[in-house]
């Protein structure tokens, strides 16, 4: 055993890194975080440059009343502020996200674990799938407006239908490419069908799932800011078409910023799942 | 001794469009309990597919396996098997895949974790229990499958090519290793290699296949163990077992 032992230690296949050959760096702050800084600083740049240059040319090169101009989209925001239009509406428009994305991805995630589960199934249903997949959902505004009222459940609904198929496509493929050694090897421990179902299939299609949950986020926006485009008397949507129809720019601008904010949010919140799920994966085809 | 394993006419038909293809014809075996035999054949010749028939993963179209008289029809816990390729669970690191086994027989958290600990100790894994297997080298990776092997507490180990893609030197190591795991456990080992050296080193017996899983040659080994590879090289016996291995092979081709 002990031959064993040494052989870990000193031969050139422990490569891969561990406690017998990791070295203590002394590396400065500029080495360790130099790139990183000169990237967040090249960003900040570039924002300060575009919206200098949009306040300055604003009013002689571009009409105003077309493109604004940043000092009037804040003081709009500031305002927005003051009065809780701010906050009531994107309180809405927050919900209809959160509930349409867990209501979809759910629905998605559970359906497209079993119907993947069962192949044969899974083929008589594809061509549906597809169709349904291929329709575009704004299409479907109109007849949710006439099942479901006008109301915030038209928009949950929409926005769980845009996230539903996303999610449900990516875990199917998840479960259909699961290696079949991994299998095998569960079968060769006397695992049945519940440990393969639970401890192959679930962890492996999990890649698939989170590729789904991911790309999910910003059509759960798009889906809730749609119903509220068509049909709304409140939310973000409501917001962005009541501004351009009293031509009010800086309105439908400060709504636009709001709505980024919104979405790099939820893709952080992402991320930060995705970095705990996926430790196992190699480095470069996490992020 | 008594006879573990016994194959008759095996034959495996694999269907591909609108054939056929043959990868095993009437292949038989019997696996005496506590032997070490080396299965020695060139690729090709259905060495895997007769270990994934034996050890129930497979269902042959013709012919039958039985395991101490009964027939198997389907994997079996006192069997483990050995696949040339890592089937670590990517997700899990060293220890918890090693546990998996236990945990699927419901052994409790804490003698699983126990044991796992031993096992990591006995294959040299220490200080890389929280590695996943992407983090470690091929050899490394092959000691935590031996390890999970072991943790299933088997009688009977089927082994494809185990240590075909590692480098000779710890090759030899890993050798060393399970025959010292194998020496006075009253295991049995079905060991196929491709290459025979191995197969003298290792083996109580060599069988060797030609096309299709034809045995052209079945030969108890009495070499003294332990056996060294080095002194082994320039023993007249084995260079002349060497030799007549080499002629089965080429026999087996035909």
């Amino acid at each position: 055993m002990s031959t064993m032992t040494e052989t870990s230690k000193t031969s050139p296949e422990s490569q891969a890194g561990g406690p017998a050959n990791a070295v203590p760096l002394n590396r400065t702050w500029w080495e360790r975080n130099g790139r990183t800084t000169s990237i967040w600083a090249g960003r900040a740049a570039l924002v300060v440059v575009f919206v200098g240059l949009w306040e300055l040319t604003g009013g002689w090169l571009f009409d105003i009343s077309f493109t604004s101009r940043p000092s009037a989209i804040w003081t709009r925001l500031v305002e927005w502020n003051a009065d809780g239009t701010l906050w009531v509406n994107s309180w809405i428009t927050l919900q209809e996200i959160i509930y349409g994305y867990l209501l979809g991805s759910f629905a998605g995630a559970l359906l497209g674990f079993v119907l993947a589960s069962a192949p044969t199934f899974y083929k008589v249903l594809d061509p549906f799938i597809m169709a349904l997949y291929a329709i575009p959902k704004v299409a479907l505004a109109p007849l949710f407006i006439v099942w479901f009222g006008i109301g915030m459940d038209m928009k949950v609904l929409l926005a769980a239908v845009t996230v539903f198929f996303l999610v449900f496509l990516n875990t199917a493929a998840g479960v259909r490419e699961v290696d079949r050694g991994l299998i095998d090897a569960v079968r060769l421990m006397g695992g049945g069908r519940a440990d393969i179902a639970l401890k192959v299939v679930l962890p492996s299609s999990m890649t698939g799932m989170l590729t789904g949950l991911k790309v999910a986020i910003p059509y759960a926006l798009i889906g809730a800011v749609i119903g509220e485009l068509v049909a709304s008397n409140r939310g973000l949507g409501y917001l962005i078409s009541n501004s351009a129809a009293t031509f009010d720019t800086a309105g439908v601008f400060a709504t636009l910023v709001v709505l980024s904010v919104i979405a790099a949010i939820l893709n952080f919140l992402v991320g930060l799942l995705d970095h705990r799920v996926s430790r196992w994966k190699p480095a470069e085809a996490r992020s | 001794m008594s006879t573990l394993i016994e194959v008759r006419g095996l034959t495996k038909r694999f269907v591909k469009d609108e054939t056929g293809i043959v990868a095993l014809r009437d292949f038989g075996l019997e696996v005496e309990k506590g032997s070490f035999v080396t299965v020695l054949g060139r690729s090709g010749c259905g060495k895997s597919t007769a270990l994934n028939l034996m050890s129930g993963l497979l269902k042959p179209t013709e012919g039958t396996v039985s395991y101490r008289g009964d027939p198997v029809t389907g994997p079996r816990t006192e069997i483990s098997y050995l696949t040339q390729s890592d089937t670590l669970m990517p997700w899990r690191d060293v220890r918890r895949n090693i546990e998996m086994p236990m945990e699927i027989s419901g052994v409790s958290k804490r003698e699983r974790r126990e044991h796992a600990e031993e096992l990591i100790r006995r294959v040299g894994l220490t200080g890389f229990e929280r590695h996943y297997p992407r983090e470690l080298s091929g050899g490394m990776r092959r000691r935590a499958s031996l390890a999970r092997m072991l943790a299933g507490d088997p009688e009977t180990l089927l082994m494809d090519e185990p240590f075909g893609a590692l480098d000779a030197q710890l090759r030899t190591d890993l050798q060393l290793e399970l025959l010292r795991l194998w020496q006075g456990s009253g295991k049995t080992v079905v060991f196929v290699t491709h290459d025979i050296e191995e197969a003298l080193l290792l083996g109580d017996r060599v069988v060797v296949l030609g096309l299709l899983g034809r045995r052209v040659l079945d030969k108890p080994i009495e070499l003294s163990r332990p056996r060294d590879a080095d002194e082994l090289r320039v023993d007249p016996t084995f260079v002349s077992l060497h030799r007549e291995m080499t002629e089965a092979l080429r026999e087996g081709a035909r």
